[in-house]
């Protein structure tokens, strides 16, 4: 018998206490059912969306991402308390559980936790307690004293929901402590109990030592109530904010969207002839949404992890994905309140989100590469860019060059007979013989130029270096000439999806005509519609991964680099690393050129930076500070690197605008992957340097 | 309020254009159509009216070609409710063939059987760029013509404008109904999305010939123009800059002078 009476048998004022242990939880739960109900109403009006598949690689991405957070330690400080507190939740739960019990019959005991298993979870879960409120208070700190650039709310962006955190950190330091206080006042009044020293409750017992008896009653009853207030309380808090992500985020995770490098189709079960059907395309209203983006809203941790990593942001464009959400979150549940009539939508842009935000997207991918528990932002984005597009609502800037890409099937508005100009160059094509497709004729590998490549002169190198490359390994090849048309990667990022598939749909009949048995591409942008979102063609790869291949089988064999004292770096580019999470072949690519010195920006591979957007986005205007191409020379500048290698052409105009703009052109090169690895090419230095091969 | 707009199909400004083999007009293969950019304004101006006043119709009058449906499309995409198109295939295979006057009075017979209390033409179209179909509509029907308009307001039957003028503008007010001319300015126009483009195929619209309109085909077209092009060559290349080199701002600026001189004999 323990030397104290147990709440369930304790009376005040003649009132059983055990009548209120058993109306908190059950107002508790009630009013966080009615809550959650109501949180349920906008998913239910919302469009449909598709997550049932896959289940395997689900509940795989359930262990790894939520079970074991695996994302989490990409930031150390607040990855580590995040990490303490759910695993300490995890275990405190079990604790919670049979406390709400205890209330009811003191003698209470969860099946399986009486003999020594029982004995042992005692010690982990003072353990667990006393790590969370030291990580409560590690948190905390950080909150209200360090401030993390990350938590702060720039003006005009949204509104400040860190006093949440703080009330939050709170309830769950007050659930720590009441937890121990409770037990630690059975222990002080003669309860035989092992303690692990130097844990919370250990730590209160020495501190109630000497307490009256009495005293230790009312401690061990107010703690009980505490634990049992603060607990229903922080239940039907977490529906109110940003602490929902304690519940969604597990239905978030497993929803996570598995196919990289490809964004929503426009509607789930509508396609081809049918999207003309439709009344209205893309999101206009909040109920355009699909239900997962709702719940997206709903998850939002507000840590500020996407918007720390987005270029956007960075350079004072519009744009914050977190804001994206939040601001989402708060349109939600001001249109669907917990109680009190469902207000009528009407457009977001305009009022929740501006054009300028929504258009200030390079669709990069940082924010979703970061997001913990798998928020999508760039469906959202393309789909809202969908909603304005059906509305008319676009920039003169980019119009021009969409009405374009309709004409002419390229941004240029240029004539499709100039697409393989670059081709014809007298003296590239004296050495290197590039087969035309246009009419009858076939070729091994096709070469998809993609727009940009073919007609900017500047790009037009890449072409003839990739050219040269897949000559020189001796590959039949050829290109479309006035039959390829843009890929539309990014005319179906910018929501005009009906250019696009009829962009794609000219493509693959061009691609199928050829007879081709692969594709290779200089232009990830060309890579990822073609191979993500182009059913039926034939498989395709980027010019640094088949060099690669080249060149361990043998058939590209590479010179050393002329000036061994250059550095050089590597830039990834979005849509071949991030999208396509090619990381390493390029980079295996470059160090397997003799004598080649390598470093790493302080941004690399998943976390590259952005050089300011490709496609579309190089005639956009957008309201910003500095460019995102100046801030990436600049990170290629801290190290020292002389030279910086990028594998796509808007990359190279991008970096190479900026490098310009900064005065660096003496000190900084910048370089196609494929110019590089042709300037290497053992068989053709007779060709690229005839002074040189003479002497 | 019901509002006509002026639709001429020209050579798509991104084309490079080729001259024809008599020189009397461009070559048009390869070449792209589009919508004259001034009359995208027009369109534009009447949908903002239209939407500002909740009500009426925005109609669409074009003459031209067989091609012609594919602008109409797009202006239908862009939310014109209805277009008229008279085709003029009389002057075959030569692009321009008409002139402003001939135009005009088939734009004036097209508009015999529309309602309306307001038109609005591009300033100019900018394929012959001569600025007169508006102004010869205007004659023809007895309409005030206000041309050039930036901004304009409609208060009852009244239409104030704000026009561009050498050195300024000037604010002009006329009774309704008239015709106005649109000036880049005026407004953003909105972008006709592809598919809605697509979906403008189904919709009609009414496919005039000369004939149904009583116009003699040898009174319009190259055949009753007044203006008769005789000759279209292509602006000379560009050629590349020169830059003046000089050890002082003052001895290149001497330079300068004496080149402009003697050399190119400006000054």
């Amino acid at each position: 018998m323990s030397p104290l009476i147990s709440p369930a048998e304790f009376s005040v004022l003649g009132l059983p206490l055990r009548v209120v242990s058993i109306l908190i939880p059950l107002g508790g739960i009630a009013l966080f059912a009615y809550m959650v109900k109501r949180r349920l109403v906008p998913l239910r009006a919302a469009m449909v969306d598709e997550r049932k598949d896959h289940p395997g690689q689900r509940w795989e991405n359930f262990l790894s991402l939520w079970l074991a957070q695996s994302r989490q330690l990409r930031y150390k400080t607040a990855g580590a308390v995040h990490l303490v507190i759910f695993f300490g939740f995890l275990i405190l739960s079990i604790r919670a559980v049979s406390l709400v019990f205890i209330g009811i019959d003191e003698g209470f005991g969860l099946p399986g936790f009486s003999g020594g298993f029982g004995a042992v979870y005692n010690i982990v879960k003072d353990l667990a307690a006393t790590a969370v409120l030291a990580a409560c208070a590690v948190a905390l700190y950080r909150r209200v004293v360090v401030k993390p650039e990350r938590y702060r709310v720039p003006e005009g962006k949204g509104k400040d929901h860190s006093k949440e955190a703080v009330l939050v950190l709170t309830l769950i330091a007050l659930l720590m402590v009441s937890e121990a206080a409770f037990e630690a006042a059975m222990v002080a009044a003669g309860e035989p109990q092992f303690l692990l020293p130097f844990t919370l409750v250990w730590l209160l017992v020495k501190v109630f030592a000497g307490f009256s008896p009495e005293s230790l009653q009312t401690i061990h009853v107010l703690s009980y109530f505490t634990h049992d207030i603060v607990f229903f309380s922080f239940l039907c808090y977490l529906p109110l904010g940003k602490h929902f992500h304690v519940v969604t985020s597990m239905f978030n995770v497993w929803c996570w969207r598995l196919k990289k490098g490809t964004v929503k189709p426009v509607q789930y079960g509508v396609s081809g002839e049918e999207l003309f059907d439709l009344e209205s395309v893309g999101v206009k209203k909040l109920e355009d949404f699909t239900w997962k983006h709702m719940l997206d809203f709903y998850s939002c941790a507000d840590c500020g992890r996407c918007s720390d990593n987005c270029p956007a942001n960075s350079v004072g464009r519009p744009l914050s994905p977190r804001f994206l959400t939040v601001k989402g979150r708060d349109r939600l549940f001001d249109s669907y309140p917990l109680t009190g009539d469902i207000k009528p939508s009407d457009d977001l842009v305009g009022t929740t989100y501006k054009e300028d935000e929504i258009w200030s997207c390079t669709t990069c991918g940082a924010c979703e590469e970061e997001c913990p528990i798998g928020i999508e932002y760039i469906d959202k984005i393309v789909d809202l860019r969908r909603g304005m597009v059906d509305e008319g609502m676009v920039p003169q800037s980019l119009q021009a060059p969409l009405k374009a890409l309709e004409k002419r099937g390229n941004p240029y508005g240029k004539m499709e007979k100039k697409r393989a100009v670059w081709a014809k160059d007298e003296e590239f094509a004296a050495q290197c013989d590039v087969k035309i497709l246009e009419k009858e004729g076939t070729a091994d590998t096709l070469y998809f130029v993609d727009s940009i490549t073919s007609y900017e002169d500047r790009m037009q190198e890449i072409a003839r270096a990739t050219s040269r490359i897949l000559q020189a390994a001796g590959i039949d090849f050829g290109i479309l000439g006035k039959k390829e048309k843009d890929s539309g990667n990014d005319v179906r990022r910018f929501g005009e999806e009906m250019l696009f598939q009829d962009l794609k749909d000219q493509n693959r009949e061009a691609i199928a005509g050829c007879g081709a048995k692969n594709i290779v591409t200089a232009d990830p942008h060309a890579m990822n519609a073609l191979k993500n979102e182009y059913e039926d063609i034939p498989p395709a790869s980027h010019i640094s991964q088949l060099a690669l291949k080249e060149v361990k089988s043998g058939r590209l064999q590479l010179k050393p680099v002329a000036d061994p004292t250059k550095i050089y770096t590597y830039h990834d580019p979005c849509y071949l690393g991030r999208h396509n999470e090619v990381y390493l072949e390029p980079r295996e690519l470059i160090d397997s050129i003799p004598g080649i010195k390598r470093v790493e920006m302080a941004r690399n591979q998943d976390r590259s930076f952005c050089c300011g957007g490709g496609g579309l986005m190089l005639y956009y205007e957008p309201e910003e500070e500095t460019r995102m191409g100046i801030v990436r020379v600049q990170m290629a500048k801290d190290i020292g690197a002389n030279v910086i290698v990028t594998a796509c052409p808007f990359c190279l105009v991008n970096i190479q605008d900026a490098v310009k703009t900064l005065n660096l052109d003496s000190e900084i090169e910048v370089i196609d992957i494929a110019e590089l690895v042709a300037k290497q090419l053992e068989q053709t230095v007779d060709h690229l340097e005839p002074a040189a091969a003479e002497a | 309020m019901n509002i006509v707009v002026l639709m001429k199909q020209v050579p798509d400004t991104e084309s490079e254009l080729a001259i024809n083999d008599d020189a009397t007009g461009i070559d048009s293969e390869d070449v792209k159509m589009a919508i004259n950019p001034y009359d995208e304004f027009a369109i534009e101006e009447a949908l903002l009216i239209k939407e500002k006043d909740g009500g009426g119709t925005v109609t669409l009058v074009s003459v031209g070609p067989d091609t012609v449906p594919e602008a109409i499309r797009v202006a239908y995409a862009m939310g014109v409710d209805h277009a008229v198109h008279v085709n003029d295939e009389i002057d075959e295979g030569v692009y321009g063939g008409a002139d402003a006057f001939t135009s005009a009075k088939i734009i004036v017979a097209a508009l015999k059987d529309i309602d309306y209390d307001l038109i609005i033409a591009g300033n100019r179209a900018v394929d012959g760029d001569n600025y007169q179909v508006p102004a010869h509509v205007a004659e023809m029907l007895g309409l005030p013509l206000v041309s050039a308009v930036v901004h304009q307001e409609i208060s009852g039957d009244a239409i104030t404008c704000k026009k561009l003028i050498e050195g300024g503008t000037a604010t002009v007010r006329t009774s309704l109904p008239a015709i106005i001319t649109a000036q880049k300015g005026l407004n953003e126009p909105r972008y006709p999305a592809f598919r809605a483009i697509m979906k403008a195929k189904k919709k009609d619209f009414d496919e005039l010939e000369l004939d149904d309109l009583g116009i003699d085909e040898k009174s319009v077209g190259a055949a009753g123009a007044f203006i008769k092009i005789r000759k279209l060559e292509l602006a000379p290349a560009r050629t590349g800059g020169r830059i003046i080199e000089g050890a002082s701002p003052a001895e290149k600026a001497a330079a300068l002078v004496k080149l402009l001189r003697e050399e190119r004999q400006v000054i």
